[in-house]
């Protein structure tokens, strides 16, 4: 079995770009990848793309080159991106392929999705009276959780406000100018108790990364952080999930984490081993619950955390530093990809304002419908 | 007047007031909501769950869901918010369902909640009756 590097990343901007497709700027994306790892498109050996709402990834080729490389369009919800880097993952680990790229896009329509019940396995009453709306369902989570662990109103304003302060030192970001914490407070109530600056909106944004085996990365002259663990898992009997019309009294695990649990063993490592983590924050209450579902703190001592600053530049366990879905918008294609792009950034030291200093362990995941999360875990 | 359920199959109207139907897996005693419609159907046993239970978790919806899936008569100028969430019921399932309370700043996780009626005026003029949970008044 072979050691998995990242060796190149890339990154169309997220946000809105009235003049580009979805996979124009998966296209600028894959480009940017290849050219940070200097190698070109003919050398790849496997690509695994994906998009939710922007088309067929293969539709690419054309552009990349008719090479005849096999080419795996990826759908997996949320974790779409997540997924396309994981099989990646497991093409070079096999030793069945020394070098190949991942890639993410998509271009969403503007405000909350409208989707469909019946694709969802779910009568059509349940979308009729106004039931399927995934707002509502992280406005339930986090009520739940906030009256059980003791989170308050202005914690969640907490990190919406890191994450514009992030996001404005991140040039991939949407979401550039800093709002404080008062102001998203008293922002117009979408789904109490969270405001419209407490969530992310659908967005436009692609993004790649070129994998390499270790002895190929070094034929080429290459370095680039190994990924040492990578897990993706779906929900089990008693979870939380998105459109759910009922739920099982006895609580189980999350998908989130199962995910976390299984990529701390496969890297063996822990929650205190981690210098740096993007985790998904859909809204302000899903980065205060996803902190602990990573096992990064104890339910309940987020509030600490954030009002100490430690999840922020500079703090003890920097959280989203490029401002996370909520500064840069969630194209679910690109979504995880990005989390993993940003950790690149920060174990090469190429984070600019936004560095952590000494960054060695990056940790990212990706949570989202139907109820699958994906872990990845970089050593620099 | 007699109004049409929203969908068949959701509740069942007794003496003893609405219950919504449930179903019961044969193979493990797993209580689900709404019943599985369909081949899926024969896995299960029907049941009606019970009208009474907890608040479990909650929220307001505030502005108007999108068409489709949502079917209400209101439109932007007229919609009210509303309030939604899940209802355990003791032993058995917590379901999703709206909540009908004047002032949402009552809700409190625990209270204790009891299954009704209600006419949900649909897009088109026509009428349907759906269920909903309510606080349940202590005498």
């Amino acid at each position: 079995m072979s050691e998995v590097h990242i060796i190149g990343a890339g990154i169309h901007p997220f946000g809105r770009h009235d003049d580009m497709s979805g996979l124009d700027q998966g296209v600028f994306a894959a480009r940017q990848a290849l050219a940070d790892a200097g190698v070109a498109w003919t050398d790849m050996q496997f690509a695994f793309g994906g998009s939710s709402a922007a088309g067929n990834a293969d539709a690419m080729l054309p552009r990349m080159g008719l090479t005849g490389v096999q080419f795996i369009n990826v759908a997996n919800g949320c974790a779409t991106g997540g997924s396309a880097l994981l099989s990646g993952y497991w093409a070079v680990k096999s030793g069945e392929f020394d070098i190949g790229i991942v890639v993410g896009f998509d271009k969403h329509p503007r405000g909350a999705f409208n989707p469909d019940p019946e694709e969802w396995g779910l009568p059509a009453w349940y979308g009729e009276i106004g039931l399927m709306l995934t707002t509502q369902f992280f406005a339930n989570k986090i009520t739940r959780y906030m009256a059980l662990h003791g989170i308050s109103p202005e914690a969640l304003a907490l990190v919406a406000e890191k994450a514009f302060e992030n996001g404005a030192k991140a040039p991939h970001a949407w979401r550039r100018q800093p709002v404080d914490a008062e102001t998203i407070l008293n922002a117009q109530m979408v789904s109490d108790p969270l405001t419209k600056y407490m969530f992310c909106s659908p967005a436009e944004g692609g993004a790649a990364l070129v994998i390499a085996s270790d002895r190929k990365m070094r034929a080429l002259g290459l370095k680039g952080p190994k990924l040492r663990g990578a897990t993706v898992r779906t929900r089990v009997d008693g979870s939380f999930e998105v459109f759910s019309p009922a739920l099982d009294i006895e609580r189980g695990p999350s998908p989130t984490q199962i995910a976390s649990k299984a990529a701390y063993e496969m890297a063996g490592l822990g929650p205190e081993d981690i210098d740096v983590a993007q985790i998904q924050d859909t809204e302000s209450g899903a980065e205060i619950m996803h902190m602990a579902e990573n096992g990064l703190c104890a339910d309940g001592e987020q509030e600490r955390l954030i009002r100490d600053g430690d999840t922020r530049l500079g703090g003890r366990l920097p959280i989203n530093t490029d401002g996370g879905c909520l500064a840069c918008g969630e194209p679910v294609g690109a979504s995880g990809l990005r989390q993993v792009y940003e950790n690149v950034q920060q174990l090469r030291g190429r984070a600019g304002d936004r560095q952590v200093a000494d960054a060695r362990i990056g940790y990212s995941q990706v949570y989202g419908a139907p109820g699958l999360s994906a872990v990845v875990i970089l050593e620099a | 007047m007699q109004i049409n359920a929203i969908a068949p199959d959701l509740f069942d109207v007794t003496p003893g007031g609405p219950r919504l139907i449930g179903a019961r897996r044969k193979a493990d005693g797993k209580i689900v909501f709404p019943a599985p419609r369909g081949a899926e159907a024969a896995h299960y046993d029907r049941i009606a769950l019970s009208d009474r239970g907890t608040l479990w978790s909650f929220t307001v919806q505030r502005f108007r869901p999108k068409s489709p899936p949502y079917a209400g008569a209101d439109d932007e100028r007229t919609f009210k918010p509303y309030a939604l969430g899940y209802i355990e019921l003791p032993g058995e399932v917590i379901v999703e369902s709206r909540i009908e309370i004047d002032d949402f700043s009552k809700l409190r996780i625990g209270m204790p909640m009891r299954l009704a009626l209600k006419p949900f005026a649909k897009a088109g003029g026509e009428e349907a009756e759906t269920y909903v949970f309510e606080p349940e008044l202590r005498a």
